[in-house]
């Protein structure tokens, strides 16, 4: 049954960013980062802020102690903006280390990148090894990872002060490149419609900035 | 009337809120009195009533220029009624609304409360609706939420539409802005007008206000106006609360609402303007229904394909689909159900589609072929009708519109109007549309269409011809919705320039049983009479009726058959008539003598009595005027009625 569920929601290679024929504008927007570092959470309050209308149904295939075993998806319809329907598919990526080639697999065709951070100091270790995960697996696609839309989310700011590092420590340790970063606690929501905001503009200005629209389009 | 011109439908933007109102608005100006009466528009401020109102009173006036159209707001109507009440001149006022054809009453929701206004407003909706004149009347809320208000009012200002006005959505805000915009000569860079439609601005005035303040900064060259500073500009006039958002105009304030708005700024950074510009525009179509092939394909181009011009000839052709799908709507609906109507890609085929429904809507009633203008003898007594109808023949619509011609029966009014029927078909052609009928014919067809519920078939047909010539018109003297009709049908046509010509069998002025506003307009023309044939022309009618063949009537018997006295011209033909047939069971030829035994009854003989008897001649069944030489095949409808 997962791999016919796997199989639906599986990011088709030749969705182009922007169709010009059909006016539709679709982002494939994952977040990736350690296990428990609460990508879902990021999921799961969108998805509850969300109209009815404006979402399509959750896919989450979690395990009995919630942890994301294959991945979660959360396609959003944004309506017609400037004549084009809007799309985002908001994927997430199963931490666990052993979930490997799934992360792979999500990552394909990725317009842009969350990378969902453990603000926690004993969780450092974890958050950088999760961040070379995702360069490695990108260089894996070819993808350069200074050219795609990266922001980081230092979440679970809401954790005793004694508990957390400071963003900026966090950003000496992971935001080596300078991507735009959002302090975050997704449990209560804090910063989670900032951070997508950031990426989704991060993605368009991107795309209009460096790929003329024959290009973007026949990707 | 004086009617503020600013105001007009062309100026006035259609969206989804105002489409019905705009849609009974329309139909009440060509048609007024008979579509919907009253008319009732109710809204919230600022969006349109006033416009709609008044637009309605200017199309109204265009389509009849000779409508008297009274406008006013409740406040000038109480104030002339005082004013009048107070110089002792009540009556006066009263009778000015006796000469008006539309009443257009505005924000008559400040009725409430004036007992004294109410009763005068009653008597007067009263006078106006019983004589089919057209009241509209507008207010910022529906009959039954006006307070204080006469319940006999109510009953009477929801008896005919009432339609509500709603806040624009942003399409519609945008398209208001853009033609502001254009009105007032002011041009923004891109994104800006969509931008202040974005704002919470949910009337029409708000929207002119926040413009003319963008503008009024653009022109002091304070500050250049831009997507971005919009909202600054207009800061204080803004709740942020009521920020919309074109993909959630219902969920505002939320996380998700803001974030889409500002996602929609990073598209619109995105998108090129063109792109843009197509993109909206292919939306806007498609949610009206049409096909946007042709747009979609452009949006393939990697450059601008020339969207101004590209959108410009799309919407004519558009244009040119809506004139199509209103004309075979009043004759198929089910062509305008089609996806052709839709495609303005095939424009061509459309037309080609709503000809053919055209033609196969049925002939109109033809002038009759042998009722021509050859067979037609003038003399003394019709020759003015004569040259009336040879300068209606030369200059149709043009010289003398209406012609009414009027006379006794039987002295040839039916084939004169026949006679000029066939020679305007004959002058253009054959092109052009001839209706020739006579007022039963008329009435049938009407109740007929009413029946079968396409009355707008039937409407469409007569007003799409280019003559009608209605004879008999007397015969309407009863009747309401058939002279109603031909009120609407006659109007038309004289403002279209089209002929009209009536025949009755008395003047105008003399027609009982037929409003004034008819035989008002009948009278505005040329009216001529047909008298009985004098004796000239009875002597013309004699010789032609019988010659046989080449060989011309004996002039004695023509003589002494035109000094008999006769009072029409098929009293006259029944006479040749009976003389044949006398001539014929006798075998003998019709010599004065003959002719002069027989109608006189100096030498009858009883066989030939007998026989006439036997045939029974009766001078109706003798006139090829009134008798239908030519039968249609009744099998069809005999079987109909069989089932």
């Amino acid at each position: 049954m997962w791999a016919a569920v796997l199989r639906h929601p599986q990011p088709d290679p030749a969705v182009s960013l922007v169709n010009y024929a059909t006016r539709e504008i679709t982002c494939k927007i994952v977040y990736y980062g350690p296990g428990r570092s609460g990508k879902t959470t990021n999921l799961h309050y969108i998805y509850q802020r969300v109209p009815d209308a404006r979402r399509g149904n959750m896919v989450s295939l979690a395990t009995q102690t919630d942890r994301t075993l294959f991945f979660d998806f959360l396609p959003l319809d944004l309506g017609s903006i400037s004549g084009f329907t809007t799309r985002l598919q908001l994927y997430t990526v199963p931490g666990q280390v052993y979930y490997h080639t799934t992360r792979k697999l999500v990552l394909q065709g990725a317009d842009g990148v969350v990378f969902v951070a453990d603000s926690q100091a004993r969780q450092l270790e974890e958050n950088i090894e999760s961040m070379q995960d995702l360069h490695a697996n990108l260089a894996e696609q070819g993808v350069d990872v200074r050219g795609i839309p990266l922001v980081i989310q230092y979440n679970k700011r809401d954790l005793p002060s004694d508990l957390i590092l400071d963003v900026a420590e966090l950003d000496d340790a992971l935001n080596f490149r300078e991507v735009p970063s959002f302090a975050a606690d997704a449990l209560h929501g804090t910063g989670v419609f900032e951070t997508l905001r950031g990426i989704s503009e991060f993605v368009l200005k991107r795309l209009s900035a460096n790929a003329p629209a024959t290009e973007v389009a026949a990707r | 009337m004086s009617l503020d011109e600013r105001y007009r439908f062309e100026n006035f933007v259609v969206g989804a809120a105002n489409k019905l109102a705009v849609a009974a608005a329309n139909a009440v100006a060509h048609a007024p009195g008979a579509a919907y009466n009253p008319l009732f528009i109710y809204s919230g401020s600022g969006l349109g009533k006033t416009h709609l109102l008044i637009a309605t009173g200017q199309l109204a006036h265009q389509v009849m220029p000779e409508l008297t159209i009274y406008y006013a707001t409740l406040d000038e109507f109480v104030e002339q009624l005082h004013g009048a009440i107070a110089a002792g001149r009540s009556d006066a006022f009263r009778q000015h609304f006796d000469t008006i054809d539309m009443l257009l009453l505005d924000d008559v929701q400040f009725l409430a409360g004036h007992r004294e206004t109410q009763s005068e407003m009653l008597r007067l909706f009263n006078a106006l609706q019983r004589t089919g004149r057209q009241i509209v009347l507008t207010s910022d809320r529906a009959p039954a939420e006006i307070s204080d208000l006469d319940e006999r009012l109510i009953t009477r200002f929801s008896g005919g539409l009432i339609v509500d006005i709603g806040p624009p959505d942003y399409e519609t805000r945008v398209a208001i802005l853009r033609r502001k915009c254009e009105e007032r000569g002011a041009e923004f860079e891109q994104g800006v007008v969509e931008e202040v439609a974005r704002l919470g601005f949910s009337n029409v005035r708000e929207l002119q206000g926040a413009l003319n303040r963008l503008v009024a900064c653009a022109t002091l060259g304070q500050q250049r106006v831009t997507r971005g500073n919009v909202r600054a500009l207009l800061g204080e006039r803004l709740d942020a609360s009521k920020t919309l958002t074109p993909a959630v105009s219902g969920a505002v304030g939320d996380e998700f609402s803001s974030f889409l708005h500002e996602l929609a700024d990073a598209v619109g950074d995105t998108i090129a303007p063109w792109r843009a510009r197509l993109g909206e525009a292919i939306t806007e179509w498609q949610q009206l229904g049409y096909r946007v092939d042709r747009l979609e394909r452009a949006l393939e181009h990697t450059d601008d394909p020339g969207v101004a011009e590209l959108l410009a000839a799309f919407e004519r052709d558009v244009d040119r689909l809506r004139r199509l799908s209103a004309e075979a709507a009043s004759l198929d609906g089910a062509v305008v159900d089609g996806d052709l109507l839709r495609d303005p890609d095939r424009v061509d085929e459309a037309e080609a589609l709503v000809a053919r429904v055209v033609t196969g809507a049925g002939p109109l009633p033809a002038p009759r072929p042998e009722l021509s203008h050859a067979a037609f003898e003038a003399g003394p007594s019709n020759q003015l009708a004569v040259h009336a109808s040879g300068e209606v023949v030369e200059e149709p619509g043009r010289k003398y519109n209406p012609l009414y011609v009027h006379g006794p029966a039987g002295v040839g009014k039916t084939h004169l109007l026949h006679a000029i029927g066939g020679e305007l078909v004959n002058a253009s052609g054959g092109a052009m549309r001839v209706a020739c009928l006579g007022a039963h014919q008329f009435v049938d067809e009407l109740i007929a269409a009413l029946q079968e519920g396409a009355i707008e078939r039937w409407r469409a047909r007569y007003r799409d011809v280019d003559a009608l010539l209605l004879d008999d018109v007397q015969q309407c003297a009863g009747t309401e919705r058939a002279q109603e009709e031909l009120f609407h049908l006659f109007n038309n046509l004289y403002a279209d320039g089209k002929q009209i010509v009536v025949a009755g069998d008395r003047p105008p002025r003399a027609l009982d049983g037929i409003d004034e506003r008819l035989r008002s307009r009948f009278g505005g023309g040329l009216v001529v009479e047909i008298r009985p044939p004098d004796r000239e022309l009875r002597a013309r009618l004699f010789a032609r009726a019988l010659a046989d063949g080449d060989a011309a009537a004996d002039p004695e018997l023509v003589e002494y058959l035109a000094a008999r006295p006769a009072t029409s011209v098929t009293e006259l033909l029944a006479t040749v008539s009976r003389l044949r047939q006398a001539a014929t069971i006798s075998d003998a030829a019709i010599t004065p003598a003959f002719a002069r035994a027989e109608l006189e009854g100096t030498t009858l003989a009883a066989a030939p009595t007998l026989a006439r008897g036997a045939v029974g001649i009766d001078a109706f069944f003798l006139d090829r005027e009134k008798v239908v030489w030519e039968w249609p095949d009744l099998s069809g409808l005999a079987s109909e009625e069989l089932r």
